[in-house]
């Protein structure tokens, strides 16, 4: 296994649906434990890659080849350097936490709840070990389809609506990325007449800079409307508000972060020069300042719980894209961290209006207002989340938040002067948002004889604020992984923009000279 | 050439010999070997036979070439048997394939006549054989006659049905109009060329001006005709109604065949005699084909009748193969090849899932017929999801492929705009799609219904598309390289 070990952990769930379908739908308790034992298979495969993963070495680990479709240079390609590792174990761990958290939670057509559910970590997965930008692509697509269903089946009010949202949106981007991605492949072919889509390969393309640049907005499209940068993110409130909460869970914590992923695997390096360009820079930051500060001002407004929450991601996905576009090592590293953080602390305040939804049945946050009193140890969750989700210091939140905002400063004083903001008002919405529901006396009549977490929900939450308090307290592994492939990105991003603008400049020279 | 009748003429003769015939065989077997109505349905294995027999012969020239490269000429060059000519009489014997062991349960629900349709079947595949082999105008005119003609018919072939009949006559109408034009742009080549032969046409035709306005006249003529064909716009129109009042079988096999066969027929007269006019019908098919996806994709998202709507996502996709057309280097005629194949595939299974649904109370044409079905009936929802998602273009459907290679060969000759516009119709193509995925998985159905029966033949057709469909996207390699094949001369 130990060759393989990747292709495992990408098969394991896949393995888990195909016995998933020989299960008749009505023996409900066994498709549970299935999907349940078929979730921890997958984290514990992926236990090995952490700990025999060599952060001292450069380039991509646990590499595996094999020609897929020759014809198109299409490879199956994967691999990992530290950022997918991480990626990888995010995935693994809170799909396991999601899928758990669906034991009760889901009573509807279970079978094909699971199904899609596994489906989707196929892909995501997928999409991080990808080394292969057409393999990439195909995964990318793949898990459109699953979270399709997954809000449009088992969703709210409007899940049809706000699935089909999602599925366009993040279509068209993926398909105006694959026309990016073709040209770059067929630029790759002219100049040295090898047709493959390998990305070690497709890095040493050179292009004209308008033509960079058209393929970085092109990529733009795709992953902006993923993450998503400001003025795509008008699918995330509507997906995430009628997602059921498992859904939401995975879709804050790990779908949303293959579109950053995808800004550090594939557009940094693959176009330093683009990437690097100033106008490119500039208009990545302010977009991405703007939404960290519009996130956190929309989530100020919100009367709904978990549309609050939905903002609050568009606010802190803000902060990732802008420690990527600072373009140094701090920023980089922080954004990914940040990633992870975003996906503990989300995935907590989602997982935390699910619990409470799940005994209200309504999400206004004006139904609620002294639930502590009630539920002290709910509260005691919620403060938790909250705190980390609002950057307290020894909690995972800060030292995503501290290092990028670090990064900030560096690259433009105006960037980070901006970015602060967006933690003050997070700290503001988080807050009122806790002070209007948990603190006070009870002001609902229905809230009195609500049910203190069990031990399910226990299951689901300790995990979480173990790995919080892990990253806040003692950061450095992080970014012991981090520093490698990063440092290699921020080099490449760096080390190309020195000579090509002394390549242009001898080019103008002469031309004062004739 | 003393003989009329070579051996080699026979030998490139031989498959449409046997279609023709197992066609009359047909129409006379039906009340001669089985009186009883009842029984007719077996004809099914006596055009399956025919198929066999048909596809031994294709065997043969497909070995033949295989060893000996080039290409077999007969009948002084106005048939000719090339690897690309071959490659559609396979899609052509498929695709009749699957519509016969689709047909006959369908047949017996509508309480249809199962010899003339088997018949009429063939005779259609024998005018397809022509227009795919023909390289001379006249039989290529005759070809498409036997083919329209034929589907003239089949179209009103339910004859108690009101649509079915308006569906035929307006085809008819309009079909005999584009074929008239057609055989006008026919008739001006000849003028110009002095010869019906393609081979010599295109001769003839490099020593012509491109701003002749004879030959534009004649491209533009030729042009309509041809797009009216393969139901593109803006010569659409008659699409709609007649896929949504035809048979569903007759329909998938309208969708696929037809346009194959049709797409053929541009393919060797632009390529061929018209290929140095290229700067001229080049804007023309650029336009048509992004009118089409339009079109196709912007009527298609308001349709309530199933058939229609894929009428309309038929539309869209003969603008997307046009635009490999429009590209027109070696990746973009490949990428045409591989689109009509997957086409041909995915269509099929779509309509073969809407055929299903079709039996004595209901016609199944319905949106809203397509209730509840992943509760009835999970596998056909479920084959039914993969072929809409191929119909869409996502990966790893054969949708894809086909897609991906419109793609490659737009951006490979700088048609940027042409491509971003392909690659924004796909996400507004997945709407309307997915209005079927949503009818089929989350709206509930009012009225309880029983499992849908299948017979043996949908069965086999619904596994043979869907494993295609599938196996095409997880697998193209031998697919695109026979494609690839295809083109080498």
């Amino acid at each position: 296994m130990g060759e393989h070990l990747l292709s495992a952990i990408l098969f394991t769930p896949l393995v888990g649906v195909l016995v998933l379908l020989f299960i008749p739908g009505s023996m409900k308790t066994a498709i549970r434990w299935w999907a349940n034992i078929s979730a921890v298979a997958g984290f514990l495969v992926s236990l090995p890659l952490i700990l025999n993963f060599n952060k001292s070495l450069d380039g991509y680990q646990f590499v595996e080849r094999v020609n897929w479709i020759p014809a198109l240079g299409v490879q199956y390609l994967i691999g990992v350097d530290g950022i997918s590792v991480l990626m990888v174990m995010l995935t693994t761990v809170m799909g396991m936490l999601a899928i758990f958290a669906s034991w009760d939670s889901i009573n509807d057509k279970v079978k094909e709840y699971y199904a899609m559910f596994l489906l989707q970590q196929v892909g995501m997965i997928g999409v991080f070990i990808s080394l292969d930008f057409m393999l990439f692509y195909v995964f990318w697509e793949l898990v459109l389809v699953p979270m399709y269903f997954i809000i449009g089946v088992w969703g709210g009010p409007r899940k049809l609506y706000a699935a089909i949202k999602f599925f366009l949106y993040t279509l068209a981007g993926g398909v105006l990325m694959l026309l990016g991605i073709i040209t770059l492949y067929l630029q790759h072919m002219a100049q040295t007449g090898v047709a493959t889509f390998e990305i070690a390969q497709l890095m040493n393309t050179q292009m004209p800079l308008w033509m960079e640049q058209l393929v970085f907005w092109s990529f733009f499209l795709g992953f902006a409307i993923k993450v998503p940068m400001f003025p795509f993110h008008t699918w995330l409130p509507d997906a995430h508000t009628e997602a059921p909460t498992a859904g939401s869970v995975i879709l804050a914590a790990v779908l949303l972060k293959m579109g950053t992923y995808g800004f550090i695997r594939f557009s940094l390096p693959l176009l330093p020069n683009a990437s690097a360009d100033r106008m490119i820079v500039n208009v990545l930051a302010v977009l991405s300042i703007i939404g960290i500060i519009y996130g956190a001002l929309v989530s100020l407004m919100q009367q709904d719980w978990k549309k609050l929450v939905a903002y609050s991601s568009v606010s802190h996905l803000g902060f990732c894209t802008l420690g990527i576009f600072a373009l140094n090592h701090q920023g980089i590293a922080g954004s990914v961290i940040q990633q992870i953080n975003h996906g503990i602390s989300t995935g907590m305040l989602f997982l935390i209006v699910g619990v409470i939804y799940e005994r209200r049945h309504t999400r206004e946050i004006k139904e609620y207002g002294g639930l502590a009193h009630v539920m002290p140890n709910y509260a005691i969750v919620f403060a938790f989340a909250m705190l980390s989700s609002a950057g307290l210091p020894l909690l995972n939140g800060f030292i995503g938040e501290f290092t990028i905002l670090q990064a900030a400063f560096q690259a433009n004083m105006a960037w980070g002067a901006f970015a602060v903001t967006g933690v003050v008002f997070g700290a503001a919405y988080l807050l009122w948002l806790y002070q209007r529901t948990m603190l006070g006396e009870v002001t609902n009549e229905k809230n009195k004889g609500l049910k203190d977490l069990n031990w399910k929900e226990w299951a689901v939450f300790v995990p979480l604020m173990a790995w919080a308090i892990a990253i806040g307290v003692y950061p450095k592994p992080y970014f012991d992984i981090l520093e490698k492939p990063v440092a290699a990105i921020v080099e490449r991003v760096n080390r190309q923009t020195a000579p090509v603008s002394a390549a242009i400049q001898p080019v103008e020279t002469k031309s004062e000279a004739r | 050439m003393s003989s009329y009748y070579t051996a080699t003429d026979h030998f490139v003769l031989l498959p449409a010999l046997l279609l023709g015939l197992f066609a009359c065989a047909t129409l006379l077997f039906d009340f001669w070997v089985f009186p009883e109505s009842k029984r007719r349905k077996h004809l099914a294995w006596f055009v399956l036979m025919g198929e066999v027999f048909a596809s031994v012969a294709y065997m043969r020239q497909q070995m033949f070439l295989n060893q000996h490269g080039g290409e077999l000429q007969a009948f002084g060059g106005s048939l000719v048997v090339d690897q690309f000519a071959l490659y559609f009489h396979w899609i052509f014997v498929i695709a009749t394939a699957i519509t016969v062991v689709m047909s006959y349960r369908y047949l017996e629900v509508r309480d249809e006549h199962h010899g003339e349709y088997y018949g009429l079947i063939m005779l259609a595949q024998t005018g397809m054989y022509f227009l795919a082999s023909g390289n001379e105008l006249v039989v290529l005119f005759t070809g498409l006659e036997t083919m329209a003609i034929t589907f003239y018919v089949l179209v009103g072939m339910l004859k108690r049905d009101q649509r079915s009949n308006e569906a035929a006559m307006k085809y008819f109408l309009l079909g005999g109009l584009s074929s008239g034009l057609l055989v006008y742009g026919f008739s001006l080549l000849y003028g110009m060329a002095g010869s019906t032969k393609l081979r010599e046409i295109a001769a003839a035709m490099a020593s012509r001006a491109q701003d002749d306005t004879v030959l534009f006249l004649a491209v533009a003529t030729i042009l309509t005709g041809l797009l009216f064909k393969v139901a593109a716009a803006p010569f659409h129109i008659w699409a709609p109604d007649t896929y949504e009042g035809a048979p569903t079988v007759v329909t998938a096999y309208l969708a696929v065949a037809s346009k194959a066969a049709s797409l053929a027929l541009l393919l060797r007269i632009l390529l061929g005699p018209l290929g140095l006019a290229r700067e001229v019908w080049e804007p023309i098919l650029a336009g048509a084909a992004l009118l089409s996806m339009t079109v196709g994709n912007i009527a298609a998202v308001t349709q309530t009748n199933t058939k229609r709507l894929l009428a309309y996502s038929s539309i869209n996709h003969a603008g997307y193969i046009l635009l490999g057309v429009v590209a027109g280097n070696q990746t973009g005629i490949q990428g045409v090849l591989v689109y009509t194949l997957v086409y041909v595939f995915m269509t099929l299974g779509a309509f073969l899932v809407l055929t299903v649904l079709c039996r004595e109370s209901t016609t199944g044409e319905d949106i809203n017929d397509l209730h509840g079905l992943m509760k009835r009936n999970p596998a056909h929802a479920i084959w039914m999801l993969i072929f809409l998602l191929s119909l869409a273009g996502i990966p790893p459907t054969a949708g894809f492929i086909g897609k991906y290679f419109i793609f490659l060969s737009l951006i490979e000759t700088g048609h940027y705009y042409l491509a971003a516009a392909a690659a924004i119709y796909v996400a507004v193509a997945i709407y309307y799609y997915f209005r079927i995925v949503k009818s089929m998985f989350i709206e509930k159905e009012e009225t309880e219904m029983p499992p849908l029966s299948l017979s043996w033949g949908t069965k086999t057709a619904l596994l043979a598309t869907g494993v295609m469909t599938l196996g095409i996207g997880i697998y193209p390699e031998p697919f695109v390289r026979f494609a690839q094949q295809t083109l080498v001369r």
